[in-house]
């Protein structure tokens, strides 16, 4: 693995700069909090992103993808962090696209990925039970009810849960409610009687939804991968996410350091820049060194989802963790750094610090990814 | 790639072959062979390593091979010291002759200077000390007062080096001095190679914290040095020095993550030295501070990489500025946790009831806080950083 974009992917990086400069900047995310839109991402830019490929970017060509692989989804994904762009690119290109990918069978793949290839068809997962990230602890029930299943429970932080067309929900099947055995992945329409929607609005004014599921009645032409056997699809689908999420929080990082870094230059106190200064100088030369560090990581991270998935699961915790932790302290210094307009509305830079810690909760925090890696370290 | 993979097989072969048995072991600072007039190999198994490396060409694999190099490219080099890590061999010859003044002279030396000291040092013929900081002059390097005289056919230097390693072994030593104190202090140094016998020269060992005295001081009084011996040109010596810090820089950053040291790794530690319940490290503590260290080494060692790949295409990237910062805070933050993890067996200075291992680690321990001020201080690497990546704004200078 090269740890250097190609040719191909500088180029893409490039195109998807330009892009959402013209078509998502910041101004645009600001509109949508402003106006409670009630999608939560426009809609005619997400037909636009589609037509570009980024809906089926990881998509492979004979169900109409781009097949980019995942390092091509990383290039946009980061694009997308500078100017948080709000889209379907996550939740269903990334997340969606890879539980069917990975876990689905030739007819749900053959009926539903061209669809989301062209981005007519959004998924989210229904993952979450309680506040912290702990996939296996799940207690939503699915019963099976003749050739079909009966869910019961509650979901929270499901990203993109009120926009989406369909939803993969981890539902139990069997065993205890705090482990990996007996978990079960459904893919429910989002209009399925007894499911029941509360969008919940987020400090980043981004997507996100409570759901309920009160009896709610699915055929077996719903079931992804086997019954019972959810976690061996839902582990690498995760990973996925939390590399692709890697790669949107270090755009969120570098564009909230350039801003700061512009700022220091320009900013003027006791008649110099306020970049002059060592006690600023040395703290953003150390944030610098760590976005080196995470650079390699994530592209590392990147590659190994599509050329060696055995060392996803590590890979995948080391990159979540270091852009927690990048993002976080990032995002704190670009607001102390700009001082009082730091802490206004009418600055963009609040913006990356909101969004910053929806991320850092999505699909794992710091301690939960530590955690993690210290028990694949065999501590 | 295919060529490569070859070379790897080829290269494999012949360490196998090669490498004696004795010379696969990790090594301890005694069994270290440094060349020079006054060296000895440690062993005749090391003697034979080194000979044999040397016929080989590899003890500089990617230096010329009219001056007695491997005429290796980048890419063919790395695959003999991944190799040669794999098999756990020992390196065959140390030296700062070696790591830094060769790749500089190899740029900046004239042909009678390379084929004179190159080919020596990759002989194991000459040792070399690097004469830069000054008592007065550390951090603001270019502030050096060590000054050489131009005497028509000589130089005559007076003045004196500190931190100068090992320098009472060593057969030159590499001096910045001052050739004109008229101008702006970077414009008026000069590069100069000194013979360590020359009369005018004697050294102190300076007792460290670490118990040892690898450091010395170096005085010159009225040493004649011939003309021939200037790097360079006269007062373009700040160029060289820069050129020779990357090198060393370079080398600091890559220390902690791929010498083959007989010192303990932090998991080995953790496995000999706490408890464990249920396959976890029972104190919280110590569990998460070893995540931290593991993350941050696995994200350096991957940064390594990266940086090779980049040069190896043509990327530029501002990742080479960071990695002695890195490297060396790293190297700082293991010994911190080795103690942490030892506990009391971590404290223990000489003599009966530790074992070597036990008291190597805490030697290396207080070696470790020389690393963030050596070459550079981690502060002095932010300011790097701060003003060629950042491109921010400098505060006059005095």
């Amino acid at each position: 693995m090269p740890l250097v974009l190609n040719e191909e992917q500088r180029l893409l990086r490039d195109t998807a700069r330009e892009f959402l400069a013209g078509n998502a900047p910041v101004a645009a995310m600001r509109k949508l909090r402003d106006e409670r839109d009630a999608l939560g991402y426009d809609a005619l830019l997400w037909r636009k992103m589609a037509e570009l490929g980024w809906a089926s970017i990881i998509l492979p060509e004979a169900y109409g993808g781009l097949d980019f692989g995942f390092l091509g989804l990383g290039v946009v994904m980061e694009e997308c962090g500078r100017t948080l762009a709000a889209s379907p690119l996550f939740a269903s290109a990334a997340v969606g696209a890879s539980a069917l990918l990975l876990g689905g069978n030739s007819e749900q793949k053959a009926a539903l990925l061209p669809q989301i290839a062209a981005g007519e068809l959004t998924l989210a997962l229904a993952l979450e039970e309680t506040h912290h990230h702990r996939p296996t602890h799940i207690s939503t029930t699915a019963v099976p009810e003749g050739e079909g299943f009966v869910l019961n429970g509650g979901k929270t932080f499901v990203l993109d849960g009120h926009s989406a067309d369909k939803l993969i929900v981890v539902a139990r099947s069997s065993e205890d409610d705090r482990n990996a055995q007996g978990l079960t992945l459904l893919l429910v329409d989002r209009q399925t009687p007894g499911l029941s929607c509360q969008r919940t609005v987020m400090a980043d004014s981004r997507n996100a939804a409570n759901l309920r599921f009160d009896n709610v009645r699915v055929g077996a032409d719903c079931l992804v991968g086997e019954a019972g056997q959810g976690w061996a699809i839902l582990e690498p689908v995760l990973d996925r996410g939390r590399v692709a999420l890697a790669a949107e929080m270090m755009g969120c990082a570098l564009e909230a350091f350039e801003r700061t870094v512009a700022y220091l230059k320009q900013r003027e106190q006791f008649g110099v820049p306020i970049g002059s200064f060592q006690a600023l100088q040395h703290r953003a030369a150390q944030m610098q060194a760590d976005i080196e560090l995470c650079r390699s990581v994530l592209l590392q991270a990147l590659s190994a989802v599509d050329e060696t998935p055995e060392q996803l699961p590590m890979l995948a915790s080391l990159a979540k963790a270091k852009l927690n932790e990048l993002v976080k302290r990032v995002t704190n210094e670009a607001v102390q750094m700009h001082g009082g307009i730091g802490v206004t509305d009418e600055m963009d830079i609040g913006f990356f610090l909101k969004r910053a810690r929806v991320t850092m909760q999505v699909f794992g925090d710091t301690g939960f990814h530590k955690d993690r890696y210290a028990t694949l370290c065999g501590y | 790639m295919q060529d490569l993979d070859e070379f790897r097989q080829e290269v494999r072969q012949w360490l196998e072959a090669n490498c004696p048995p004795s010379q696969r072991q990790p090594i301890t600072p005694p069994e270290q062979y440094w060349g020079g007039r006054r060296g000895s190999f440690p062993s005749e198994d090391a003697r034979i390593w080194f000979e044999r490396m040397r016929d080989r060409g590899w003890i500089a694999p990617d230096w010329p091979t009219r001056y007695g190099g491997g005429g290796l490219s980048d890419r063919e080099s790395r695959v003999i010291k991944q190799e040669m890590q794999r098999i756990r061999a020992r390196t065959p010859l140390y030296g700062i002759g070696l790591w830094m003044l060769g790749p500089a002279l190899l740029e900046y030396g004239n042909e009678a200077q390379k084929q004179r000291h190159i080919r020596a040092i990759i002989n194991g013929e000459s040792r070399w000390a690097q004469g830069y900081s000054e008592p007065g002059a550390g951090s603001d390097l270019a502030s050096l007062q060590c000054r050489a005289q131009d005497m028509g056919d000589h130089f005559l230097v007076n003045g004196s080096k500190i931190w100068t390693t090992a320098a009472d072994k060593c057969d030159w030593i590499f001096c910045l001095v001052r050739t004109n104190t008229e101008v702006k202090k970077q414009e008026g140094i000069s590069f100069l190679l000194i013979d360590m016998d020359d009369p005018g020269i004697s050294t102190t060992p300076i007792a460290l914290i670490s118990g040892e005295s690898e450091f010395c001081q170096t005085f010159f009084d009225n040493v004649k040095v011939p003309k021939e011996n200037l790097v360079g040109e006269l007062n373009k010596g700040w160029s060289v020095a820069k050129a020779l810090l990357v090198h060393e820089r370079k080398l600091m950053a890559e220390m902690g993550s791929d010498s083959p040291r007989k010192v303990v790794a932090p998991n080995e530690a953790a496995r000999k030295y706490l408890e464990f319940d249920n396959g976890r490290i029972t104190d919280a503590q110590l569990r998460s501070d070893l995540v931290d260290y593991n993350m941050q080494m696995h994200a350096i060692a991957l940064t390594h990489f990266r940086t090779f790949e980049e040069k190896a295409s043509g990327v530029r990237s501002a990742a080479p500025l960071a990695m002695k910062y890195l490297g060396t805070e790293a190297e700082k933050t293991k010994s911190e946790l080795l103690l942490a993890i030892m506990g009391s067996r971590g404290l223990g200075w000489e003599g009966e009831g530790f074992t070597t291992e036990e008291l190597d680690t805490l030697r290396l321990w207080a070696m470790s806080k020389a690393m963030t001020i050596a070459g550079g201080s981690s502060e002095i690497q932010l300011n790097v950083i701060a003003k060629s990546v950042l491109e921010l704004p400098q505060q006059a200078e005095k």
